[in-house]
């Protein structure tokens, strides 16, 4: 009997999902022995008119990781929904859009208007890069990019989420065993639309610091104290985002005295991440007058930042004020 | 015309492709090495505080992100003018050679080194890992699983996770090791230095035994006279993490050596209309177009580009390899651009004795490892050795520390220009009227993949299964042949 296949594709993300998958070490063996790999670049030989030749629905698993950025992205997007039977959005990118998603702010002619005038480019005819030119030999091609960075179910139906920046390692293994149980008939796969591979809570219920439900008078910044190796950094001030992101890395940032950075996503229910943060905020501020309200809410220095870290492209907003009026026009 | 289309999976269109033409007589014309991908940090980043650069810019590439993290922690220091205790300078640092470990290792057995441990001819299905595995045995496979794990078990004790490390900022580090942590560390740098030396050998008896293999290396195809770049330690010996960037000219004379903040007075960055990627060159030579020589300011910046800028190595049994590596190769500097996967074996010893080195410190479990910033912030750059070429990370904030704007050039940027030199030069070697020697494929892949080029974080294509198209015309556009690997 053929063995169910397996597949791993990357889009616009930065290839650390693939270095988490990697880092399972022998579990890979376990993919191996018990799925047929067909198409994972990383590990193997890409052959993409072989999956195009592949029956729809023949891929028993695929992990795609990767956010939109154009219209590439978005075409093997919809083969590989084609070709899967489960589809796991794999990672912050596929899932939220994550950091490259910050260029959502922006229209994608301010991007490449500024990586094309920063201060050593030699640059004196004001050159962009074309999607067509003709140069002297011929006529060359480079893709076109999307005006917004979209999320994978923005583009395909995505049967689960797998969330983080990259998923941990033991969340890949976990997740990888279940299916395995699940297609040998000893386990059940959750219901369509789940988060896997994470929590159900937030990042603080799994954070071993001090917590004494202290409220504050001002944010700070992390490079402007010695934090307390035992308490909780936002009694601390500093704006860690544990309160309103998804529980399943351990808290790993927090552990080693860093701000959690939100790259888990939403807690479970949440459904717009920042506003749910901006309430979490409001929470531990220690006053009841606007004005002070104003001065301590004034020491986060980048509330769209703070706020959509991770989560700008795949929030309700999806994008920046000018990003949307680019779109239109 | 030519075309090769690197294609990991399938990108239609490719991220990074290269064009080749053809003239009237069926010999080279022109190459295009396209880059077709941009997202635009250096906009993004603009607005967000200047401690989540580390953060941020890891985003940039999962597979070096501990290179961004440490130049944009640099470039923090420097934007609040804080002097980071020695401490905290010697983690950071400790992490940084065990990243460059597991990097280079990933690279000899994985990626680049199966060309000549399998033999550039060797069947595709037998150039790869696997393949290397079968041919020096499956204890090899299991000592490369062991130093990956050993680099990560490193990166994430210092720097908290194992992709996208967190705990560099300003000043410092949010943390330091314990005693218990230090002796793993040790002696998992032993082991490295073992298997550093291991695969020294294994490269002699491989590579350099084999008359075959030596001739590709010294071979002409893959030659090409330029500036090399590369940052020193005080003594000019080659340090990854922190020091002066020098570079040196065709014959090997220091041209020029500028501190991190002198950057923008040497380098300049050339920009064609056909690709997102920009061409860094030396703007004190200027830009000549996609030709090497004195005259020409292209310069390279790898792991050879390193050794060739720099006396020597800080550490003595990587110096003895340096040595006998300019021996065997008849002096300094190296152009063949082959000797590259040398280079990264010597650099790969180096790092396993500086992490033994740092690991072994008095100092090195101090609790002195951030000091508090007191100035206002402004500007400041960082700039380390990626394992693909120097990184620099450029950034003005305003007095809270918030970044106005960003200048990024990022490693493998640097050898954008000789990648496509080397490309160029392979395919006309290769290709003579409107011939195609069959080997071209491969040799025109080396050419670029002895760069290890990352446009791994834009064309996410790792080099070993890099998926080739050649579709071959003629000067009226005819399609007279098709060559494919990895892409049927």
């Amino acid at each position: 009997m053929s063995k169910p296949k397996f597949a791993m594709y990357w889009a616009a993300s930065c290839g650390g999902c693939e270095i988490a998958v990697l880092n399972i070490h022998e579990k890979i063996l376990d993919v191996d022995a018990n799925f047929d790999v067909v198409f994972w670049p990383v590990a193997m030989d890409a052959k993409y008119k072989d999956v195009e030749a592949m029956e729809d629905g023949s891929i028993t698993l695929c992990l795609f990781n990767g956010g939109m950025r154009n219209d590439e992205n978005e075409h093997i997007a919809k083969l590989m929904r084609k070709k899967s039977k489960i589809l796991v959005a794999f990672g912050s990118c596929a899932c939220e859009g994550c950091i490259p998603g910050l260029g959502n702010f922006s229209t994608v002619d301010q991007l490449i208007d500024t990586a094309f005038t920063t201060l050593t480019t030699d640059n004196p005819q004001n050159l962009r890069p074309q999607t067509s030119y003709a140069a002297p030999e011929g006529e060359l091609h480079i893709p076109t990019l999307n005006p917004m960075l979209k999320t994978l179910d923005q583009v395909v139906d995505v049967d689960y989420y797998m969330p983080g920046c990259p998923p941990e390692s033991h969340q890949i293994t976990a997740v990888v065993e279940l299916v395995i149980a699940a297609l040998q008939g000893k386990a059940e796969l959750p219901p369509k639309g789940a988060t896997i591979g994470a929590g159900l809570s937030t990042v603080c219920d799994e954070c071993t610091r001090k917590r004494n439900v202290k409220l504050i008078k001002e944010f700070g910044r992390i490079q402007m104290i010695h934090a307390d190796p035992e308490l909780c950094l936002l009694e601390q001030g500093i704006p860690c985002n544990g309160l309103a992101t998804r529980s399943g890395c351990d808290a790993r940032c927090p552990s080693v005295g860093a701000q959690c950075i939100g790259c888990y996503g939403p807690a479970e229910g949440v459904v717009d991440y920042g506003a749910r943060l901006i309430a979490a905020f409001a929470s531990v501020i220690d006053s009841d007058k606007p004005e002070e309200i104003d001065r301590i809410l004034d020491g986060l220095v980048d509330p769209a930042g703070q706020f959509y870290r991770f989560n700008l492209a795949g929030s309700l907003l999806r994008g920046g004020k000018s990003a949307h009026q680019s779109n239109d026009s | 015309m030519q075309r090769i289309t690197i294609d990991p999976i399938t990108r239609l269109e490719g991220h990074g492709k290269i064009e080749i033409f053809l003239n009237e007589e069926g010999n080279v014309a022109n190459t295009y090495f396209q880059i077709p991908e941009l997202r635009g940090f250096e906009r993004f980043v603009v607005g967000r505080p200047i401690e989540e650069m580390a953060l941020l810019t890891n985003r940039i590439c999962g597979v070096c992100p501990e290179a961004h993290h440490m130049a944009a922690a640099k470039a923090a220091d420097a934007v609040y003018k804080v002097e980071v205790p020695r401490t905290g300078k010697m983690l950071r640092e400790l992490l940084y050679s065990a990243f460059y470990a597991t990097d280079h290792t990933t690279h000899f057995y994985a990626l680049g080194g199966p060309d000549f441990i399998m033999g550039p001819d060797a069947p595709v299905a037998e150039r790869n890992i696997l393949g290397v595995i079968h041919k020096v045995g499956l204890e090899i496979g299991g000592k490369v699983i062991q130093m990956r794990k050993y680099g990560h078990t490193v990166v994430e004790m210092i720097g908290g996770r194992k992709v996208h490390p967190c705990t560099s900022i300003p000043g410092g580090l949010t943390k330091g090791i314990t005693e218990e942590q230090r002796k793993e560390i040790e002696q998992m740098g032993r082991w490295a230095i073992e298997f550093a030396q291991f695969s020294l050998q294994a490269f002699s008896d491989i590579v350099l035994s084999n008359k075959t293999y030596l001739d590709l290396i010294v071979g002409d195809v893959y030659t090409h006279k330029t500036y090399y770049m590369g940052l020193v330690d005080a003594n000019n010996k080659v340090n990854f993490y922190d020091g002066k960037v020098r570079v040196v000219d065709p014959d090997g004379k220091e041209f020029v050596k500028y501190a991190p903040n002198e950057y923008t007075q040497h380098i300049a960055e050339h920009v064609e209309p056909w690709t997102y990627l920009k061409f860094p060159y030396l703007k004190n030579v200027g830009w000549k177009g996609f030709v090497d020589g004195k005259d020409s300011g292209v310069y390279m910046a790898t792991p050879l580009s390193r050794l060739n800028a720099s006396d020597g190595m800080a550490t003595p049994l990587a110096q003895e390899q340096y040595d006998k590596m300019y021996k065997t190769l008849g002096g300094k500097p190296v152009h063949q651009r082959l000797a590259i996967h040398w280079a990264r074996l010597i650099e790969l010893l180096y790092a396993a004795e500086r992490w033994v080195e740092l690991a072994t410190d008095p100092e090195i479990t101090s609790p002195n490892y951030h000091a508090i910033p007191t100035a206002t912030p402004t500007e400041g750059v960082g700039i380390v050795e990626a394992p693909r070429g120097t990184l620099t990370h450029h950034y003005w904030t305003d007095e809270r520390g918030v970044v106005t704007k960003a200048n990024l050039i990022v490693g493998t940027t640097n050898n954008y220009a000789p990648i496509q030199m080397s490309t160029t030069k392979a395919a006309q070697h290769l290709i003579k009227g409107g011939k195609v020697n069959e080997g071209l494929l491969n040799m025109v892949e080396m050419a670029f993949r002895a760069y290890d080029p990352c446009f791994g974080c834009a064309t996410h294509s790792l080099p070993g299964q890099m998926p080739l198209e050649i579709t071959i015309h003629n000067a009226d556009g005819e399609v007279v042949d098709v060559l494919k690997q990895f892409v049927d």
